[in-house]
């Protein structure tokens, strides 16, 4: 362990002529940035994840006079725009891409550090309005987050002000990823050379294309569909000659590289996690940096699978299932250099490598069962049940969500120089582990048995597992619950962090905890790739 | 900022063009707008033949006074490699999700 004697003060002490609150909004430092977006999108998270509590609740009968059904359509839609636009899309890069992507390339900061806030600002005003959009017009939109159309069209409800809300935050995924992309490009140290660079550059890469080509398509999609509703503009309502398919086309040509958008950067963590426990190299290192780009590339055609059943033709249906067979391939190699890295390895038993190896696990289920829907047959099957909720739960939570909360774990050391309690961790990950598999393979098991999606109410034939999901619900909220709660408690409370806790290689564990203000006294010089550890090196 | 900035700018491996004297000038800019005032014109016409014709001109004219607009009047054609890279990209991306949105409107 090094220790670090520097006269800088660390990031988080005001220096400037602004102190408190307003030199936090006021403020360049990525790393505050990224201190600013971990706190609202845990506020977002915390609203959401109540919102899917009531949701489950319902489902027993006992508690559905609690809402209406109409209530409920409104309370779906709420709990997807929160969770897809607020919390997974901007999830690890905007928290964990801000924070460290200039660290572990050796800079100072991102390109565009202006931007950069701006890009905040973006999230928050985006925020803002989808949050207004509940109390306001016709009240809170029921179209479920995909706004599809002519449904998205018709309805009184303010489905106006929520698409514009989407908009807005579009742009700031768009600025995020423009940043990232140059930063990556232009702000290396001297040394830092393309496969030197930890595999999470990679991956933050990789997304920041997809953010910078795809999201531009639903920002204009998004207009139209405003254009659509004041001024009946034809493009997607039929009764004008308009294509709903075409709405369908447009959204899911950014919507699903989104998925990428979300997964990629908790894969680049979960490589970053797993060389730092097993104290060995990564297995496959161009086979995974390659594998984000390929992921990002294959991952923007294959789009129409979520319309397999709308009536598109049956070319372009055969060739988006081919497709979606494909884009397995690079996910299936990053699993499997991951469990290579871990072959052999002397593995240090860590709350971050639990959470690293749950997600490995969750997104296995997910990706499969997303293997499972690329198969024409099956997908008709399926299609509008519990089974796509449950499998998309298990790729969006269970992969996304539990990499952000693996790179919570890994990082929060460093990030705020504390330490939390590892006992309350791992107790707070039992009720995870067990109420989120209760709750999504009971919906996957629902799907199969033919239990539709966003249905208010249930057949008698389904209730036990409903029953059994929304108990999981219960256990999965307590969990989330303890392990937020030891993250709070450390962060006022708790003893403080070493420089390097888990003994990782990478840059940031060169720098005291919390960094300084430009991170660096002296920009380092990079010699050798990012994963190269003592015992291995001997 | 800046002395990182420096030598950050010695790593990338894509020279960055600055020569102001290779810019054009008012004659090209002019040049360009006619070629860009015959292609409309033949696009128009076109258009008065047939349906089909017209589709093609769209197709083919269209991008070639795009083509134009972003090599001269955007500068495209003083930039380095790595922001031309990213436009063709760019175009590739939309002419691939273009052939995919076909496959399907196409055999509707």
């Amino acid at each position: 362990m090094t220790t670090h004697a520097t006269a800088q003060p660390s990031y988080l002490v005001d220096t400037g002529s602004r102190k408190g609150l307003m030199a936090w909004l006021t403020t360049t430092d990525h790393k505050r940035i990224a201190l600013l977006y971990l706190f609202s999108m845990i506020a977002f998270f915390l609203v959401a994840m109540g919102v899917g509590f009531v949701m489950r609740l319902v489902q027993l009968t006992t508690f559905q006079h609690l809402i209406t059904a109409r209530t409920y359509n409104a309370l779906f839609t709420l709990h997807g725009v929160i969770m897809i636009f607020l919390f997974v899309i901007p999830g690890l890069p905007a928290v964990f891409g801000n924070f460290f992507l200039p660290i572990l390339i050796g800079a100072k900061d991102v390109a565009f550090p202006r931007l950069n806030l701006a890009s905040w600002y973006f999230f928050m005003a985006g925020a803002i309005l989808a949050v207004l959009s509940l109390f306001t017009g016709g009240g809170a939109p029921d179209t479920g987050w995909s706004f599809y159309a002519p449904f998205s069209l018709k309805t009184g409800t303010n489905v106006s002000l929520a698409v514009f809300g989407a908009f807005v935050l579009g742009f700031s995924s768009m600025l995020t990823g423009i940043n990232f992309i140059t930063t990556i490009h232009r702000l290396r140290a001297p040394g830092m050379k393309w496969f030197r660079m930890p595999l999470m550059c990679w991956a933050l890469y990789s997304t920041s294309w997809i953010q910078l080509l795809a999201t531009p398509i639903v920002a204009i999609t998004l207009v139209l569909v405003i254009l659509e509703r004041f001024f009946g503009i034809g493009i997607f309502d039929p009764a004008k000659g308009g294509d709903p398919l075409l709405y369908q086309h447009l959204f899911w040509i950014y919507s699903h590289p989104a998925v990428y958008i979300m997964i990629l950067p908790a894969m680049g963590a979960i490589t970053e996690i797993i060389p730092t426990f097993a104290k060995r190299t990564i297995f496959g290192y161009k086979a995974i940096a390659f594998s984000s780009m390929a992921i990002a590339g294959v991952g923007s055609l294959v789009w129409a699978h979520h319309m397999f059943t709308s009536g598109m033709s049956n070319l372009a249906t055969m060739l988006f299932s081919l497709l979606t067979m494909i884009v397995a391939v690079p996910s299936a190699i990053k699993v499997f250099n991951w469990v290579s890295t871990l072959y052999k390895g002397s593995i240090d038993f860590q709350p971050p490598l639990l959470f690293a190896l749950t997600f490995i696990f969750l997104f296995a289920i997910g990706g499969l069962t997303g293997v499972m829907q690329g198969a024409l047959a099956i997908n008709v099957h399926i299609h509008d049940t519990y089974f796509i909720v449950g499998h998309f739960h298990y790729v969006m939570f269970g992969g996304t969500g539990m990499g952000f909360f693996a790179a919570l774990l890994y990082w929060f050391p460093k990030m705020f120089g504390k330490m939390y309690s590892k006992t309350a961790i791992y107790i707070s990950w039992f009720p995870i582990f067990i109420g989120f598999n209760m709750l999504y393979f009971g919906m996957l098991i629902l799907g199969m048995m033919g239990m539709p999606r966003r249905y208010y109410v249930h057949l008698p034939q389904f209730h036990t597992m409903h029953v059994v999901a929304t108990v999981g619900s219960w256990f999965l909220v307590l969990g989330l619950l303890t392990y937020f709660g030891t993250l709070l408690y450390a962060l006022f409370k708790g003893p403080k962090a070493e420089d390097n806790p888990w003994g990782g290689v990478t840059l940031e564990w060169t720098l005291p905890s919390p960094p300084i203000q430009e991170n660096f006294e002296t920009i380092p010089t990079i010699t050798h790739g990012p994963y190269q550890f003592e015992q291995e090196s001997k | 900022m800046s002395e990182h900035a420096e030598h950050s700018a010695d790593l990338n491996t894509v020279e960055q063009p600055e020569h102001p004297a290779e810019h054009p000038g008012y004659g090209t800019f002019i040049k360009v707008w006619v070629a860009l005032l015959i292609l409309t014109a033949g696009l128009v016409g076109m258009s008065h033949v047939s349906q089909t014709y017209a589709v093609w001109g769209l197709l083919t004219m269209t991008p070639l006074k795009a083509g134009l607009v972003f090599y001269f009047f955007m500068h495209l054609k003083y930039e380095g490699p790595l922001l031309k890279i990213v436009i063709l990209v760019t175009l590739g991306t939309l002419l691939i999700f273009f052939a995919l949105l076909f496959s399907d409107v196409a055999f509707h």
